[in-house]
């Protein structure tokens, strides 16, 4: 291999890409033939470095210099400066928010400094579509060591003694699924990555497999081995384009070094792999759905028992984890149980990963220990609340998990943890709220999602959550009554114990915990008819500041024009004014009123 | 490719090795090239086309090079700085292609600092 002095890892996930990765590496490597330096410096595509919101991205070794927000046109004048001269340049660092210095190491930033990377550890370092880049990191020693050195009942073993749970929302013990898969009587085994990730704000299956595949292959052959299944499937989104592709190169790869297919390392254990993509029903995230699907059903839930373990694909024993959950095996047979055991708490073990979104400063993946405080989370990491706004609340878990308010901004994040807050760690989705966030509308946000995702085999969920949108949606309008508080939670519980599958049985969520720690705002809506945070635009009065419309604006006259029911009147240079008869509260005024006249009450 | 066994993966790592050095930022030596305006006049990129030879043809993987801006003296470019793990850096001047050899046979790779060329044992103080 021929040596290089600096290699430049440009992050290609699926956030960077949309923003210009692949652009701006053509321009990168254009550059760097112009200035004679391709001999010297390399470029190489990496997956999701984590800090989406900054992206494209950059990181240059051997330093370690983060780039961000990068665009082509930068590029000639960075490749001169850092790669030919040596000088890095401060101002496409990343500078901390109410910071005036740039911080040059990705090391040292603080979005980055604080995270343990266990299933993302290969992330931005390596190029996911070269194995050898994998087996460089120490991929597929694991493996090696699986199936040379232990028996089946030993990395069951190694697995149990670990403690890792499922990380795909119930947080099942792994080892114990894999031991009831392995005693099932038939021999026909099958094994299945979950790689249906759909809850609105979480990405990071996605991001393992586009940044580190073979991670999860390696996972799957140890966990077969174990469990003694002879088949694999991958049941994946369609639409995740870029991890399917770097997935499908990631199997032929692993296929041509015989780490797939007949007789792995020459001890007589084969196993293979199949990609089945999925077609964009939520349900089918549920285990039983996705089984459905697999056999070319319609992708419906089940009752269970009988669980997959016994009677999954085709009634053949079925052991089904999700990604992330795969991707921290090889780790643990390479490194051992005890090793990983002594990170996290007591019942949660290891480390999960988070997709930190919505109000927060520092936007992207993070992974982090359990037991971490939520504190640490939002303000350490997150780099804390945009624009100095308060916050307000958290909502993990996605449309199946809860909110967690300011109150409890000091819990330590586990499985438990979480559930006696009302929530759930579920896939690790966490949409960040500020004091601008209407409760009661995210509520109505998450059902919108879970009513329209809703399969409709079972009436609990299918007329259920259709009742409780249109509770939700009448008091955000302003037309609910205090009774109706008490048909919400009613209702919740009632499609919480009767629903068929988890969409249906955690769907009220939501509603319960915004109820249970924001009750005063569904009040408000009800009684006076406002919403505190002024986003149910069906309860706001929008009415002009006429001085600051003249001194300001001039009466510039944009609202006037915006407004689809003529409500406002008034001529150029004088004050303008909303007729609150005709007004039927659209907001159209106040979002295109560049002055801040109209006031909104 | 043939299929691969257990003791390929250990042949695979120890390739990329080099690269793997590079992105974990742990070499067991720095060469820092000085490419300045004044340096690149000077000849500075002969100077890292010649380290980037040697590093080659002798297949050293935990080397590693890198570039700066002008160290401040420019009468006396080209010039480097060699770190060696856990020793003070060491600047060398006036330097050649030939010079470039020679130290990277006796100080990179032997450990013997080579008085005749070198300015001075450290770095002025950054901040």
């Amino acid at each position: 291999m021929k040596p290089y002095r600096a290699e430049l890892m440009v992050c290609a996930g699926t956030g960077c890409v949309s923003n210009g990765a692949f652009q701006v590496k053509d321009a990168l490597e254009n550059e760097i033939k112009e200035r004679g330096l391709e001999n010297e410096v390399r470029v190489v595509t990496t997956g999701c470095n984590g800090f989406c919101g900054v992206g494209p991205l950059l990181v240059v070794h051997p330093d370690g210099i983060f780039y961000q927000l990068l665009t082509t046109k930068d590029i000639p004048y960075l490749v001169e400066e850092h790669f030919l001269k040596g000088r890095p340049v401060q101002r496409l660092m990343y500078t901390p928010p109410e910071d005036k210095l740039p911080v040059p190491k990705m090391s040292e930033i603080e979005f980055f400094k604080h995270q343990m990377l266990i299933a993302l550890r290969n992330r931005g370092i390596i190029d996911p579509e070269n194995i050898e880049e994998y087996i460089a990191r120490d991929g597929y020693t694991g493996l090696a060591k699986a199936l040379n050195g232990m028996t089946p009942e030993e990395i069951i073993q190694t697995v149990k003694d670990s403690k890792l749970r499922g990380r795909g929302g119930a947080g099942f013990q792994t080892g114990v699924k894999w031991e009831l898969t392995r005693k099932a009587k038939e021999k026909t085994k099958y094994i299945v990555c979950n790689a249906d990730e759909g809850d609105p704000g979480a990405y990071m299956d996605r991001s393992i497999l586009e940044s580190d595949p073979h991670s999860i292959l390696e996972g799957m052959i140890i966990g077969a081995r174990a469990i003694g299944a002879q088949q694999g499937f991958i049941y994946i989104r369609h639409e995740y384009p870029l991890a399917m592709k770097r997935l499908l190169i990631a199997i032929d790869q692993a296929k041509e070094y015989g780490l797939l297919g007949d007789n792995i390392f020459d001890t007589g254990f084969s196993f293979d792999i199949q990609v089945h993509r999925g077609a964009g029903a939520f349900v089918c995230g549920e285990e039983t759905a996705l089984l459905s699907a697999l056999e070319g059903q319609r992708g419906e839930p089940r009752p269970r028992p009988p669980y997959p373990v016994e009677h999954g694909l085709s009634g053949y024993p079925t052991n089904i984890n999700n990604v992330e959950t795969w991707a921290n095996i090889p780790v643990i047979i390479s490194r051992g149980a005890k090793w990983y055991a002594e990170i996290g708490t007591e019942n949660s073990k290891g480390t999960k990963v988070f997709s930190l979104v919505g109000k927060i400063n520092n936007t992207g993946l993070v992974e982090v220990p359990m037991g971490i405080k939520l504190r640490d989370i939002i303000y350490g990491i997150g780099g804390g609340i945009p624009d100095g706004k308060k916050f307000k609340a958290v909502q993990t878990g996605g449309p199946s998990g809860g909110c967690i308010p300011d109150s409890l901004i000091d819990l330590p994040i586990d499985y438990e943890s979480l559930k006696e807050a009302g929530s759930m760690m579920g896939s690790g989705g966490m949409v960040v709220m500020d004091e601008d966030t209407c409760m009661v509308d995210v509520a109505r946000y998450f059902l919108t999602f879970t009513c329209d995702e809703s399969c409709g085999k079972c009436s609990p969920c299918r007329d259920g959550t259709k009742y409780l949108l249109d509770i939700l949606t009448r008091i955000t309008e302003g037309k609910g009554n205090m009774e109706d508080l008490d048909l919400l939670e009613g209702l919740s519980k009632v499609v919480k114990e009767t629903a068929l599958c988890g969409l249906g049985q955690t769907a009220p969520n939501p509603i319960l915990t915004t109820m249970k720690y924001f009750r005063d705002e569904y009040e408000s809506h009800i009684k006076d008819k406002k919403c505190p945070a002024k986003v149910c635009r069906q309860l706001n009065i929008y009415t002009i500041d006429e001085e600051r419309c003249v001194t300001e604006g001039h009466g510039c006259g944009v609202c006037m024009r915006e407004c689809p029911e003529k409500a406002i009147t008034g001529e150029k240079k004088k004050a303008h004014k909303i007729n609150q008869e005709i007004c039927v509260k659209c907001g159209a005024c106040y979002d295109v009123c560049r002055f801040g006249a109209v006031i909104v009450e | 490719m043939p299929k691969i066994t257990p003791k390929d993966l250990a042949r695979i790592r120890e390739k990329s090795r080099q690269s793997t050095t590079l992105r974990e930022g742990a070499g067991r030596a720095k060469v820092t090239v000085h490419m300045g305006t004044c340096g690149i006049a000077a000849g500075a990129r002969d100077i890292m086309s010649a380290l980037m030879k040697e590093v080659e043809s002798r297949d050293v993987k935990d080397v590693l090079v890198t570039t700066s801006g002008c160290a401040g003296l420019c009468s006396r470019e080209p010039m480097i700085t060699v770190e060696l793990l856990d020793q003070p850096p060491i600047k060398y001047v006036d330097l050649t292609k030939e010079k470039m050899q020679k130290i990277f046979e006796d100080h990179v790779m032997n450990g013997n600092i080579v008085n005749e060329y070198a300015l001075a044992v450290g770095s002025e103080r950054a901040h």
